[in-house]
């Protein structure tokens, strides 16, 4: 019986993107796991965007704030409240404060109305939502290159909607410019799809880079003259730390009536707070007809009603908020200044970047050839000999071959600097130019070990 | 940012599904919620109110729950006892889920069902709700214009949930009163060869049992005929059991997972079950839903596809907790359905003195009450004036028979278990005054009859269910368009 006739289209397909290398480094790692005790010589994670610097800021707040743990407020018993709420315009109490708390993201140059926030189960959720909400299948959204793999699977699986690439390049940092917003436009048309919008993600993921005012324009430019939408995922917002200063969208806009309605901001709690677990998103709306449908969208994955009531104490509290806000860019900054320098040492450049939790690195000089294929082939020497899980560029639907996206907040500073002594062993010994074929599915455990094992029995000084 | 662009402007610049009716929400139907949103019964601050007998919420254990919580404060991540799970557990984002969240759902669903079936773990699957499940089975098992049977009268949410961004159809199966709304082949061959002539794929039946809005649970003979049906036209069955711990009487319930177990010769790819938590634990607000199929290929895509709406983490822990408490869940089994099953006698003992009756019904948290005889003519028109009727005058928000898709006018579904014994009394006064309304005699002898049935009532009370808290009125509903949150 041919199962897959039995199911959806969508089911049998595979625009869910899973079979990416993106999420087969994942795999990997599932296989053989880095522990600096248990398995010393195990893959290092450096594939997940996650921030683990700042959990014991959240967990000091928790232990000063028992009333939030624990179901009550002032000092009563609040789960049967709690355990009813569904409602889909979301805990008052919540959405104010996390809209006071976007604000101060953004260095409170700009103000956010909580009547305009949708609540969502994490940005995965509020991408989807907004395609329902903008487009109909076939209809396309232009995206920058290169941009997170997920997009793929979020804007795409279920909603039948189109990406169509911005291609941007290393010849001025990977800028959005007008002629190549031009040329996106044009390449949707030529294929027969109506262009609905544009979607950035600023910070970038994978570049780390903020845009810069002029591309704000530049896009707000184009999204008026096209008479489309500009979605702009902000949800590392959080995470820059260093100049030039981030500029949300919304500050762009600020005042501008003619563009508001076309832009809708996407926000989460997961990698600012380090809580993806929590699957807190939300939709920002200039646009009472997006909101009011975004809003009864939502019902097919609210945010569960305890976690909104824990977040709205936290994120209410302004001196809370203020501190972690400083002292979490501060871990971040220092944790990819070392990356950086780690990266240096060994020859090995970094897009410049000023936010995220991951550096785009330039590994063009150690292909072997400058193609596609080449960046396969020393991607998996570094997943599989090196035990390194990175995302190669092509996953992020990059132009160019030779880069890949390194994260450097989900570990602790001796993990790192291991995974840069792998590194350089790696680069120094010549492996990358061998074109000994270790494209095996299967860990090459033996060659691992060789020198790999060799630099775990250096003494662990684990660091947060 | 704000500027508000008039509705025609929009239509341009919005997709179809976001424009269209698919929400279901501009139905009469919520007339109801308006007016109970305008004057929301109190106690005591407004007891001349509307009553809220239109939510299917199980408000009658959570006092039970709250105490577990409290001598268990461990199972928050947040308290001192258990914060040293909190990076754990807030860094887990797996659409996998905790494995002692899947362990302990997958053993609570089938204590919830009598243990007649066992679950198995790894075919957890989460959703964001059953609102979440329906749409993801959906999605998964069929393409936009094909479309699903559903016998009525159904939840009308599923018009949403099943139909709205999927583009997937749902076929009624019509049943009638003359057999209880029985499911019989008859109906789905009818309701299947009516779609073949219309030229639309039937993928499946999505059935719900035990029955929203009837509260009857289907018996072995209807299963195996729907199991067969399915098998024999190679298309799926989704059997939603979010009431399946609800049940309270006999006859046992039985879930198509048993049929399943002792069928091996039927196709097990072909059933799909939607479960969640918010019904028999009353607690709809975590937003836990659960796909469970016997497809691998169903549950590897719609794992995939639950990315789009995991249960918080903060909330996986807690119930993995709660829920691997056997003692307590065995407990608060017993004691929901105990409580259950004294409510809906109460209540349908007080309908049953004015000459109201019921279908006879073991499960669920409402009544499906039949109001035939006081309609003008039989007739949906009647029906909906009928209740418009109750809900300005007699002040109660119960959900007209049509809203359901039911195939006769005159029926209504009343919910019973989201109110403490004053406010059902209350609504029972409410309606006895309401039916003798007009014949003085008449309600001059029913008045003597009740006062004194009242007292005895009163008296027999156990102490406890007076101490029961009274509901907060402005209890919010998604589906509500009006309503705004309290707190």
């Amino acid at each position: 019986m041919n199962q897959k006739l039995l199911l959806s289209r969508k089911a049998a397909c595979n625009v869910h993107g899973q079979d990416s290398s993106y999420f087969l480094g994942w795999q990997e790692f599932e296989k053989n796991p880095y522990d600096p005790i248990t398995n010393p010589g195990g893959m290092i994670q450096m594939g997940l965007a996650e921030n683990q610097l700042s959990f014991d800021l959240i967990e000091s707040w928790l232990h000063s704030h028992p009333d939030a743990a624990g179901f009550k407020k002032d000092g009563a018993l609040i789960f049967r409240e709690l355990a009813l709420f569904q409602d889909y315009h979301g805990l008052p109490a919540f959405k104010s404060a996390l809209a006071k708390f976007m604000g101060e993201v953004r260095g409170n140059r700009v103000t956010f109305e909580p009547s305009k926030l949708v609540l969502t189960a994490g940005a995965t959720s509020a991408n989807e939502t907004l395609m329902f909400c903008l487009a109909e299948p076939g209809e396309a959204f232009l995206l920058p290159t290169p941009y997170y793999p997920g997009f793929d699977r979020d804007l795409k699986w279920r909603t039948g909607a189109e990406i169509v690439p911005i291609h941007c390049s290393s010849s001025n940092g990977f800028r959005v410019t007008k002629v190549a917003l031009e040329a996106a436009h044009r390449h949707a048309q030529k294929r027969g799809l109506r262009v609905k919008g544009v979607l950035v993600t600023n910070p970038s993921n994978p570049l780390g880079t903020t845009m810069t005012r002029q591309e704000l324009d530049t896009l707000i430019d184009f999204v008026l003259a096209k008479d489309v939408h500009l979605i702009s995922d902000e949800i590392y917002s959080g995470t820059s730390f260093d100049s030039p200063e981030f500029v949300s969208i919304a500050e762009a806009i600020k005042d501008r009536d003619d563009v508001a309605h076309r832009v809708h901001i996407v926000c989460s709690l997961s990698k600012d707070l380090g809580l993806p677990g929590f699957r807190v998103g939300a939709i920002y709306s200039g646009n009472d007809a997006v909101v009011s449908a975004a809003t009864k969208m939502s019902s097919f994955g609210l945010i569960s009603s305890q976690t909104q009531y824990l977040l709205a104490a936290l994120l209410s509290d302004d001196e809370f908020t203020r501190k972690y806000i400083l002292e979490n860019r501060r871990r971040i900054k220092e944790r990819h200044d070392l990356l950086v320098e780690g990266l240096r040492r060994i020859g090995i450049r970094c897009l410049d970047s000023n936010a995220g939790l991951f550096c785009w690195v330039d590994m063009r000089h150690l292909l072997n050839s400058n193609t596609f294929k080449g960046e396969m082939e020393l991607w998996r020497k570094i997943v599989y000999q090196v035990g390194l899980n990175i995302s190669p560029g092509s996953s992020c639907h990059c132009d160019e071959p030779g880069w890949f996206r390194v994260c450097f907040a989900n570990m602790s500073e001796h993990t790192l600097n291991l995974s840069m002594q792998r590194l350089k062993n790696f680069v120094d010994s010549g492996e990358h130019r061998s074109t000994h074929d270790s494209g095996h599915r299967s860990p090459r455990r033996q060659f691992l070990a060789k020198w790999v094992l060799r630099l775990s029995a250096l003494p662990a000084a684990v660091t947060a | 940012m704000g500027l508000h662009v008039d509705e025609h402007s929009n239509y341009n610049v919005l997709s179809r599904i976001a424009t269209s009716d698919g929400h279901g929400e501009n139905s009469s139907y919520f007339d109801g919620w308006k007016a109970y949103d305008n004057d929301p019964f109190h106690p005591i601050d407004n007891p001349k109110g509307v009553i809220q007998m239109g939510l299917a919420e199980n408000q009658l254990c959570l006092d039970l729950m709250q105490q577990w919580i409290k001598q268990n404060p461990q199972a928050s991540i947040c308290t001192s006892e258990g914060v040293s799970e909190l990076k754990d557990v807030a860094n887990f984002q797996d659409y996998h889920g905790l494995p002692d969240f899947r362990k302990a759902i997958a053993r609570f669903m089938g204590k919830a069902r009598g243990g007649g079936a066992k679950f198995d773990p790894e075919r957890i699957v989460m959703s964001g709700g059953a609102t979440g499940a329906q749409e993801t089975i959906a999605f998964c098992l069929a393409n936009p214009g094909e479309a699903f049977l559903i016998p009525t009268p159904y939840y009308p949410g599923f018009d949403r949930d099943f139909r709205w961004r999927t583009g997937v159809q749902l076929l009624p199966v019509q049943c009638h009163s003359f057999n209880n709304f029985k499911i019989t082949e008859p109906a789905l061959v009818t309701a299947y060869q009516k779609a073949q002539r219309c030229n639309i794929r039937v993928k499946g039946i999505l059935v719900t049992n035990p029955s929203n809005p009837l509260g009857t649970t289907l018996d072995r003979e209807t299963l195996r005929t729907l199991v067969s049906f399915a098998n024999e036209k190679r298309i799926h069955l989704v059997c939603d059991e979010i009431f399946s711990g609800t049940v309270f009487d006999k006859p046992t319930y039985v879930s198509v997972s048993e049929i399943v177990e002792e069928e091996p010769y039927y196709d097990s790819d072909l059933i799909h079950i939607v479960y969640s938590l918010s019904k028999d634990l009353g607690v709809p607000g975590f937003r836990v839903g659960v796909i469970y199929s016997y497809n691998d290929a169903v549950v590897s895509c719609a794992r995939k596809m639950s990315s789009f709406g995991l249960v918080s983490t903060q909330t996986q822990h807690l119930l993995a907790s709660m829920l691997g408490d056997d003692d307590f869940t065995t407990k608060f089994l017993a004691e929901s359905r105990r409580r259950l099953s004294r409510s809906y006698k109460v209540f349908t003992a007080g309908l049953h003195m004015v000459g109201i009756k019921c279908l006879d019904s073991n499960a669920g948290l409402f009544c499906w009450m039949d109001l035939k005889h006081l309609l003008n003519e039989v007739t949906v028109e009647a029906e909906l004036e009928l209740w418009r009727v109750i809900i300005k005058e007699v002040k109660l928000n119960i959900s007209p028979g049509s809203s359901f898709h039911c195939s006769e006018p005159g029926w209504f579904r009343v919910c019973f278990a989201n109110m403490d014994d004053n406010t059902m009394e209350t609504a029972l006064k409410r309606i006895r005054t309401f039916v003798y309304r007009g014949n003085d005699t008449a309600a001059a002898q029913a008045k003597k009859k009740n006062k004194r049935w009242n007292a005895a009532l009163r008296l027999s009370l156990p102490r406890r269910f007076e101490e029961m808290t009274i509901m907060t009125p402005r209890l919010m509903s998604p589906h509500s368009p009006l309503v705004q949150a309290a707190t």
